[in-house]
């Protein structure tokens, strides 16, 4: 947390490119609204302006920025005073995360709070509602971390991993709900964000807080959710134990 | 021409530079065209739920799309990379040498870092822009594209201004670096018509953050609803801008100690 502490503007700056992209976006969506006389498929402008400002949160509080560093540890040879501790270095991570996610915490809800009032989203609370949101929440959050993590750790073989994510974050705008909500989206690529993590990670939680979703869908969402985990914990095992035997034969 | 020849120079030294590392004019081209590709389909996702958007047709916003990225490209090429270099020579004293050099230091300083492979995004930013023009028929005549070459001038040379100020700081403030992020963001801002963005947001982008003047104003100009009160307001604050910069740059140096020194 301290470590955190000591870059206050840049943590402020580095955020505003998370806060700024929902409100293109909803701004885009409430124009689109209008221009149709007032709404796009199942959503009012309000509405829009609820799933943005509560995508924004979702996003803030489940993102990680640990593809970004990973191959610069890993060329810099930094991970090797990971290797000398006796915890797994995701732990150290993981922790990093949460100080930081505490840390702008402080940013983010004013920051939620005005838009709430420039946009006038409508959202009705439901405290059982909010209880499994936190819960969905919670769980998207150690699921882009479990399958961001082994992503990251492909600059094992890689050393430079500008490409792939690159791909990774061009697949995420699309299927995560970022640039449209999901249902907005052409039925093939719907598809596809079915199958695939993001939706589950960001869109998933988003609908859930807004009530959107049906007993089912909901279920079903869990079940999603639990399955990513699941695969990123297994890719976990698999990437570091034979990208730490790659690793000491660079490093040393 | 004297001036003409370093520009030339310093050109040349950036192409020496890159040529060393041709795999990345690869990487930059693949970068390009896949932000190239994410906005068209996002642009087709949008249109696929309507025809206009804040009264643009798609064919604008392609025109649009294309202005952000030429702009971006010319940016990202010389801009941003040559005034990082300065806030870093400042913060490490090695400014001391561009300083001693015969030549006017701010204009050494603008063009001092060239990362060609960025040439791509300028490129196919040019390309977007000509491609929707042709798939609207080259419905512009000389007046449209004389108008467009002048604000598309003036927005340039105001992005460029508004980067040196921001630059400048460095002299006061050592650690800024991270300033320029701020305009990196609220770029992205600039790939749909400011037009369509709420009051406060639009005052920002136009004023404080002076994308409007760069892409909207020049992509108004080819789909002729350019108001003769954009294109005077474009060319004052463009002179205004280029004074003041120009003044506060001096103001910034009379600051400057030398690290080394």
């Amino acid at each position: 947390m301290l470590e955190q502490f000591q870059y206050r503007a840049a943590m402020a700056i580095w955020m505003i490119g998370r806060i700024i992209e929902p409100i293109i976006y909803l701004t885009v969506w409430t124009t689109v609204a209008h221009a149709r006389g007032g709404s796009v498929g199942a959503y009012s402008p309000a509405d829009f302006a609820a799933y943005y400002i509560v995508l924004m949160l979702v996003n803030q509080f489940t993102f990680s920025w640990i593809m970004h560093i990973y191959d610069f540890r890993i060329r810099q040879g930094e991970l090797s005073n990971f290797l000398l501790k006796p915890i797994h270095p995701i732990h150290a991570d993981i922790a990093e995360n949460i100080a930081y996610k505490v840390m702008t915490a402080v940013i983010i809800f004013p920051t939620a709070i005005l838009l709430f009032f420039l946009f006038e989203p409508n959202l009705a609370f439901h405290i059982q509602t909010f209880a499994v949101f936190l819960l969905a929440l919670g769980l998207a959050f150690f699921m882009r971390f479990f399958i961001e993590w082994p992503l990251a750790l492909v600059a094992f073989w890689t050393t430079r991993n500008e490409a792939i994510n690159q791909m990774y974050f061009t697949l995420g705008l699309f299927l995560s709900g970022r640039i449209a909500p999901i249902d907005l989206l052409p039925g093939a690529i719907q598809t596809l964000a079915d199958a695939l993590p993001f939706r589950w990670a960001i869109a998933f939680p988003v609908e859930l807080m807004l009530g959107r979703l049906s007993q089912e869908q909901i279920w079903n969402g869990f079940t999603m959710q639990a399955i990513w985990l699941l695969a990123g914990f297994l890719l976990i095992q698999l990437t570091w134990r034979s990208g730490v035997k790659k690793y000491s034969a660079v490093g040393s | 021409m004297y001036y003409l020849k370093l520009i030339w120079t310093f050109f040349r030294i950036g192409v020496l530079n890159e040529m060393a590392y041709r795999v990345n004019f690869y990487v930059q081209l693949l970068q390009s065209l896949l932000s190239l590709g994410t906005a068209i389909a996002g642009l087709a996702i949008v249109f696929s739920h309507t025809d206009t958007l804040g009264g643009w047709r798609a064919v604008d916003i392609l025109a649009l799309l294309g202005v952000f990225m030429f702009v971006g490209g010319v940016i990202g090429m010389v801009i941003n990379p040559s005034m990082s270099q300065l806030m870093d020579d400042v913060l490490r004293g090695l400014f001391d040498y561009t300083l001693i050099k015969p030549c006017d230091a701010q204009f050494l300083a603008s063009i001092s870092q060239i990362r060609l492979w960025r040439i791509t995004d300028i490129l196919l930013g040019a390309g977007v822009l000509i491609a929707a023009l042709i798939y609207r028929g080259l419905d512009i005549g000389p007046r449209e594209a004389l108008a467009f070459a002048f604000v598309l001038c003036t927005g340039g040379s105001i992005i460029y201004s508004f980067w040196l100020m921001l630059a400048t700081l460095t002299f006061w403030f050592l650690r800024i670096e991270n300033i320029l992020h701020i305009f990196q963001s609220m770029y992205e801002a600039g790939r749909w018509p400011i037009g369509i963005y709420p009051h406060w947001l639009r005052y920002i982008l136009t004023f404080l953050v002076p994308v409007a003047f760069a892409i909207t104003v020049p992509a108004e100009a080819l789909s002729g609803r350019l108001t003769p009160e954009s294109l005077i307001t474009s060319g004052l604050l463009c002179v205004f801008l280029v004074v003041f910069s120009r003044w506060f740059w001096k103001r910034g140096l009379k600051n400057y100690s030398g690290a080394s020194a």
